[in-house]
């Protein structure tokens, strides 16, 4: 039964969308986080996407690979009365970029709404199917 | 006598199962739309409703030229036979999966399979009322 793979290659990316987004949101809420006591402030974290066979031939879904912290430096502010300052006054933030994060933000949730899409068209053929003879 | 009378429904059948395996590969290809490196697939549908209902001999299928050999599953196609989408645009992770081109041929390949299944319940309506006595109404 071919049609019922497709719930399964667009359940997965949908799932790995939907992964993706967590990461973003994650992201976006220590995007003004300071260092904490190791010097080490947060890091921006992305999902690695990779195609996973799902059976049959032709039959593609995605999984989350992997998740990779940026290792670009964090932005470092002048600002010697704050508490988490260093000995030179500079605070260190996390290496968010929230343009970058909304852009994701945004790209993440349109393919989340193409994969529904799929899966509903599959569904409604599906369900034609079912009452063939009938009509 | 009942394998003439369906088939008239094989040719559709067989096309039906050919736009459900088209449907899927339409549906992997948008779902790997942001997987890095990813070669979008389609198929010659022409072609492979010529081999499935036996008009085209399948390139590199087994022949059966002894009592002994097995035959190949009827419409049974592997991966050799997928073609690569040529694609528009080079994007730097690899990818090669046009979207809009895919929504397109989503839209257009369901349309074509609620097609089929209307030509498979016209031609059951048929065959029912020609079954039909005159006086059943």
């Amino acid at each position: 039964m071919s049609m019922l793979n497709i719930f399964d290659v667009s359940g997965s990316a949908a799932s790995a969308q939907s992964q993706r987004l967590n990461t973003v949101a994650s992201n976006l809420a220590n995007a003004d986080t300071v260092a904490g006591p190791d010097g080490q402030a947060y890091k921006a974290r992305q999902v690695v996407f990779q195609t996973t066979l799902m059976g049959e031939v032709g039959a593609a879904g995605v999984r989350v690979s992997n998740i990779s912290e940026d290792q670009t430096p964090g932005r470092r502010v002048h600002d010697p009365k704050h508490p988490a300052a260093d000995g030179q006054g500079y605070v260190t933030y996390s290496n968010v970029n929230p343009i970058e994060e909304m852009v994701n933000m945004i790209s993440a949730s349109r393919s989340y709404q193409n994969n529904i899409e799929v899966m509903n068209t599959a569904k409604s053929l599906m369900l034609k199917t079912l009452q063939l003879g009938q009509g | 006598m009942t394998q003439r009378l369906t088939q008239a429904l094989d040719f559709q059948a067989q096309a039906l199962m050919l736009r459900s395996e088209r449907q899927r590969l339409i549906a992997s290809n948008i779902a790997n739309a942001d997987t890095p490196g990813y070669q979008a697939r389609e198929m010659d549908f022409s072609r492979a409703l010529r081999e499935a209902t036996g008009s085209l001999a399948v390139a590199g299928q087994l022949a059966t030229t002894q009592a002994g050999h097995i035959a190949p599953i009827a419409g049974a196609r592997d991966e050799a036979e997928l073609l690569y989408a040529s694609h528009s645009q080079d994007s730097v992770d690899r990818n090669t999966v046009d979207l809009e081109r895919e929504r397109h041929s989503a839209v257009e390949n369901a349309v074509k399979y609620e097609a089929t299944l209307r030509f498979i319940n016209g031609s059951v309506r048929n065959m029912l009322d020609a079954m039909k006595g005159p006086n059943q109404g």
